[in-house]
């Protein structure tokens, strides 16, 4: 069959066939390199030990698993605490067991007990000499409203009017237990804390 | 066990010391004129029979129209105490006269009285406030205290 100069650049159907069977032929022939793995680098020893996460759990992860308390235990609800620090309760075995004289070693105040107007600069600059980051349970009622003594001249209601408060535990005094939850609650609180700012936000508040 | 001295076996030894120095005396108290209570207390701690060397504590009460402190006095020596009371008819100033000249331990305690009660202690060496903070006003152990 002859080809008119209208027709010349119409292909037939096997030549089209032909043509697109090309393009896959010299794209296979030009995609036999393997792209290499990034992590060819690393020995297999290494790909056994190391475990890739965020910067963010790594470091929530260290700090709420060593919450250091300050002695701080200004009433009665600290013989809860001393029951739940004992071996029936067994703080231990979350990992705060230890206690620091010194608020400057502390991350964690555990406010036990009533506190007084008078007492009150005293636990403030406490609060104060912690270093950041440091977070507050409030134990029982008088912790958290001053509770019976609240409407007293000389009572605070509420630890809250003196300093920031993360964890509010109920009971007069609370039991052990409620101790133990409010500060697991307190270390999931932790876990959700944002450390590395998100960069572009950061960055535009830096303008 | 301590013996509580009857008051009125120390009223009439006191009598004859020092003469119109009581208000009244039961079994188990002495009521002091507020003026002559330093006197009394002198004479209490010194003689050589009664000999009360320890102080154990003063408290006041508050009855509206005087106030009322009470002392209790051990003699460690002897195993025996009295209740003395003196009041303070003076609501505005009450006064009494202090006695940490005599037993250094009623220090403390008569801060602690001047600072819930306001009770005024004549000679007391640093007579401020204990519990509460400088600058509270108003005494709260008093029945007309309202914050």
């Amino acid at each position: 069959m002859e080809v008119g100069d209208e027709q010349k650049y119409i292909y037939s159907d096997t030549e089209l066939d032909r043509y697109e069977g090309q393009i896959i032929e010299d794209l296979k022939a030009s995609s036999q390199e393997i792209i290499p793995d990034p992590d060819t680098w690393l020995d297999e020893e290494v790909k056994r030990n190391v475990m890739l996460s965020t910067v963010d759990s790594v470091i929530n992860w260290a700090k709420r698993s060593s919450l250091w308390t300050a002695i701080c235990f200004p009433a009665c609800c600290a013989f809860e605490f001393i029951a739940a620090e004992g071996p029936r309760f067994d703080l231990s075995r979350f990992g705060m067991e230890i206690m620091r004289a010194s608020p400057r070693q502390a991350d964690l105040m555990i406010t036990a007990g009533t506190l007084t107007w008078k007492m009150a600069p005293i636990v403030r600059r406490i609060y104060n000499q912690m270093p950041e980051p440091k977070w507050v349970i409030a134990m029982g009622a008088c912790g958290i409203s001053g509770g019976i003594f609240r409407s007293s001249y000389a009572v605070v209601p509420g630890y809250n009017r003196i300093i920031p408060v993360d964890v509010y535990v109920p009971g007069c005094p609370p039991r052990p237990e409620a101790l133990i939850y409010a500060i697991q609650m307190l270390q999931k609180k932790i876990a959700k804390e944002q450390v590395v700012p998100d960069l572009p936000g950061f960055l535009q508040k830096g303008k | 066990m301590t013996v509580a001295l009857s008051g009125k076996d120390i009223a009439e030894k006191l009598e004859e010391k020092l003469p119109g120095s009581l208000e009244d005396s039961g079994e188990d108290y002495l009521l002091v004129k507020s003026d002559s209570l330093l006197a009394v207390a002198e004479y209490l701690r010194n003689t050589d029979s009664l000999s009360f060397d320890y102080f154990n504590y003063v408290t006041a009460v508050d009855y509206y129209s005087y106030f009322e402190l009470v002392y209790r006095l051990d003699s460690i020596e002897h195993n025996h105490s009295i209740v003395i009371k003196t009041r303070c008819y003076d609501r505005d100033n009450p006064t009494v006269p202090s006695l940490t000249g005599l037993w250094q331990g009623a220090n403390f305690q008569e801060r602690e009285v001047y600072d819930l009660m306001g009770i005024k202690f004549e000679g007391h060496p640093n007579l401020k406030r204990m519990f509460l903070w400088d600058g509270f006003e108003g005494h709260p152990l008093r029945k007309d205290f309202n914050k």
